[in-house]
């Protein structure tokens, strides 16, 4: 089996680069909020009893 | 900064506001409105985290199911002029991106809140999201003029799931919530559609405008006005809320009638369509999000006051 690989562009690949980049820090920060969402949610349900 | 990192910034801002439009925030504040009332009206405490996590919760499900509605119907909004302009159709977002992201949206929102406050909340949650989804979009939408009636039903959830995430059940008063939404609906939409009627018949929605005329269509608003208006007053009448709450619900309601009127006495020709551009039906549709809003805040500031 072959991979086809695309040529790009240096611009195209700057830009794909950095949609990569922006993806990547949108999921960090997901994943950050969702932890500390569950741990002030934790922190509640168990204060409360 | 040189001119090509300024509009790679710009761009980059755009996008996550596509994907934010994607949520439909303008809805999503008056879900997020009258949620939080239904919180704060409920009986017995709720932890302010929790009840934070509820309302986060009420606002991801809302803009989860605006999200996938904007999947659905992106061949419909290419066509119509209000809504060309939207991340889909403009080509700035994929579908299936968009579809992916209201699915997780949808099944985090409801798995949070149930982790986060309880079981019934969370399942009035997605039944909201499934309702506005299934039942309206998918099915009634495009079939028949009684579309935002029954699908009225998706946005007269988020007081009850309020009140069901501090008490865990549903009782008459977060019911009597959900009636005074779902019968503020139509008169909402049909002001909307008597002037955003010709894109709907351009793409083959049955909007009422489009299946019965603009003249029944002005009827009808006024019909549904004159049945809201004893219905916000029943909160007052059975003691659930306070006089404040009862003036403020008397003094909006007279203003909305004296709106629907308008609608209905707009000077028009033979065939129903309107001589003045339907401005009175555009005043009447820009009150009765502001009635909505404040009829829900007077409910919340009464209980918080009097209570």
């Amino acid at each position: 089996m072959t991979l086809e690989t695309v040529e790009m562009t240096p611009e195209q690949r700057a830009a794909f680069d950095r949609r990569r980049r922006h993806k990547n820090w949108a999921v960090l920060f997901v994943l950050v909020a969702l932890v500390v969402l569950f741990f002030f949610i934790s922190t509640a349900k168990v204060l409360r009893g | 900064m040189s001119q090509t990192t300024a509009d790679t910034d710009l761009h980059d801002l755009s996008e996550v506001r596509d994907w934010v439009d994607l949520l439909k925030p303008r809805v999503i504040s008056l879900v997020v409105l009258t949620g939080v009332c239904g919180l704060l009206v409920a009986p017995g405490p709720l932890h302010p985290v929790l009840a934070l996590a509820a309302v986060l919760c009420i606002a991801l499900g809302a803009g989860a199911a605006g999200a996938i509605n904007m999947w659905y119907d992106r061949d419909i909004d290419a066509q119509m002029k209000r809504t060309a302009q939207r991340p889909i159709p403009a080509g700035r977002i994929a579908p299936g991106g968009a579809l992916a992201y209201g699915v997780s949206l949808a099944v985090a929102s409801v798995i949070i809140m149930g982790l986060a406050t309880n079981w019934v909340a969370a399942g009035i949650l997605a039944l909201s999201i499934g309702f506005y989804v299934f039942v309206y979009t998918v099915w009634l939408k495009r079939r028949t003029s009684q579309n935002i009636v029954i699908g009225g039903a998706a946005g007269a959830f988020p007081p009850v799931i309020g009140w069901a995430a501090v008490t865990g059940d549903v009782t008459l008063e977060p019911l009597l919530l959900f009636a005074i939404i779902f019968f503020w609906t139509p008169p909402h939409f049909w002001a909307l559609s008597l002037f955003a009627h010709a894109d709907y018949e351009r793409v083959g929605v049955p909007m009422l405008p489009v299946t019965h005329g603009a003249k029944e269509t002005r009827k009808q608003v006024l019909v549904y006005t004159l049945v809201l208006l004893p219905l916000t007053l029943a909160p007052w009448v059975l003691g659930f809320a306070g006089w404040l709450y009862g003036l403020a619900a008397l003094g909006l309601g007279a203003e909305f009638l004296r709106q629907a009127i308008a609608v209905y006495r707009d000077a028009q020709d033979e065939a129903g369509r309107s001589l003045t551009k339907d401005a009175p039906a555009k005043k009447c549709f820009r009150y009765s999000l502001s009635y909505l809003g404040l009829l829900f805040i007077a409910l919340a500031v009464d209980h918080l006051i009097l209570a």
